[in-house]
């Protein structure tokens, strides 16, 4: 995946920068496999890898250009993110290591969920019954986030009635 | 690519099985990996499929824009109507279990409406967007 | 601590500023989305990944397994993916519309024309 990301962000071609998203998000997902995280796979190959290179590809149609050659030489931003990716390296020191069990994340609520969740919803994919059970009020919201998205989206490009060209 | 008869022939036979995974993932979602988002997005994926193949305005004839449109706001409507019947039967606002007189089958209705109302919503707005994007760059059709 | 015991954060934070550095370093704007979503995945690996148990399975009760891995950050992700979608959907829309506007989406040709509209204003 680090490979794919270097690639994209030097490569000039609009389209190759798309299609090499598509992959990355491809290979997020079959990661997110590995990592027993199986609806957020699904959900990450599906979305990541199916609607967003569909949109991005829309968009490229409808702008038709070619990234220009950068002007000033990326120093700056590149120390910053090093320096950045250091600070956070730093940072990450103090976390727990991976998979460890006695880690804060696994002891809180959810051995409740864990526990009782398939005995309370009768629903024995935790993540669903989480979702729209014990966190609804969270997917309500992320309903609405969707719904005023696409809403968004119309109103931004909504064509007038009379005028064949840009609206202003 | 409407003239390219391989490609028709095969997203023809394709098609069905998309729609009829899209709602196994729907319906499975208690079970197995799946729920209201992935349904959604499979279900938006394949008109997409078929637009790219048939053409716009034969997808347009097949899913038309205001079935498009109201799909985006029914979906949550019927999530936060799941919520007002948990008020009107006496609980709070989205409790599950006063739906019926068995909480856990209170809680198997609940799920299923929310997540049905949600692949809705997500499905029409994919769809839209991509309908959007797809109307402004046409010159003339 | 080990080295290997962190190297899920290492991976993540590479990530992190690969996605950042495409978003300061690069003028198109639509490439800059896409280091957004770089950025934006690198996230949910930081989130999911302190949840896996080796030895443990996904989130699905079943009688045949006893140790699961975390289900609530799968939870939280997935709404974040949907969400991240929804604002990807809402920055192209713009893109189209800014092409439109200015007949360009590079950084540098759009704050060019702004500052000479400004001072063909003053």
């Amino acid at each position: 995946m680090a490979v794919t990301v270097v690639v994209l962000a030097r490569n000039r071609n609009l389209f190759a920068v798309i299609v090499l998203s598509g992959l990355y998000s491809f290979l997020m997902a079959t990661v997110l496999v590995a990592l027993d995280a199986v609806d957020v796979a699904m959900t990450e190959a599906s979305v990541g890898a199916g609607v967003s290179t569909v949109l991005l590809l829309g968009a490229l149609h409808l702008c038709r250009s070619e990234e220009a050659r950068p002007v000033h030489k990326a120093w700056l931003p590149l120390a910053i993110s090093i320096a950045c990716g250091v600070i956070l390296v730093y940072g990450s020191l103090g976390l727990p290591a991976f998979s460890d069990p006695a880690a804060p994340i696994h002891t809180h609520v959810v051995p409740r969920y864990l526990n009782d969740g398939p005995k309370e919803t009768g629903v024995p994919n935790v993540v669903t019954a989480v979702l729209a059970s014990y966190r609804g009020y969270d997917t309500l919201g992320e309903t609405t986030v969707v719904f005023t998205a696409g809403a968004g989206v119309v109103a931004l490009l909504r064509r007038r009635r009379a005028r064949k060209d840009a609206p202003k | 690519m409407k003239r390219d008869l391989v490609l028709r022939v095969v997203a023809k036979v394709f098609l069905p099985f998309i729609l009829i995974f899209a709602l196994y993932v729907q319906f499975h979602g208690d079970f197995g990996p799946g729920g209201g988002f992935q349904a959604g997005v499979i279900i938006a994926a394949a008109v997409i499929f078929y637009a790219l193949i048939y053409g716009l305005s034969n997808a347009r004839r097949v899913v038309p824009e205001a079935l498009v449109e109201s799909m985006m706001a029914a979906g949550v409507l019927i999530y936060a109507g799941v919520g007002v019947l948990g008020l009107l039967f006496g609980g709070n606002y989205l409790d599950y279990f006063v739906l019926d007189r068995n909480p856990v089958v209170g809680q198997h209705r609940g799920i299923f409406w929310v997540e049905v109302g949600v692949a809705i919503t997500v499905s029409g707005v994919m769809l839209k967007i991509f309908y959007m994007f797809a109307d402004r760059g046409r010159i003339d059709k | 601590m080990s080295v290997a015991g962190h190297f899920a954060y290492a991976v993540t934070i590479f990530l992190m500023i690969a996605g950042l550095f495409i978003v300061i370093a690069r003028g198109n704007l639509i490439k800059k989305l896409v280091g957004l979503g770089i950025f934006q995945t690198s996230v949910y690996l930081l989130y999911i990944a302190p949840g896996k148990l080796i030895g443990g399975t996904a989130p699905i009760v079943s009688e045949s397994f006893s140790v699961y891995s975390n289900p609530l950050p799968h939870v939280l992700i997935l709404t974040a993916i949907v969400v991240g979608v929804a604002t990807l959907a809402l920055g192209l829309a713009l893109v189209v519309r800014i092409r439109e506007a200015y007949d360009s989406i590079e950084e540098d040709d759009i704050l060019a024309a702004d500052r000479a509209a400004g001072d063909a204003e003053l």
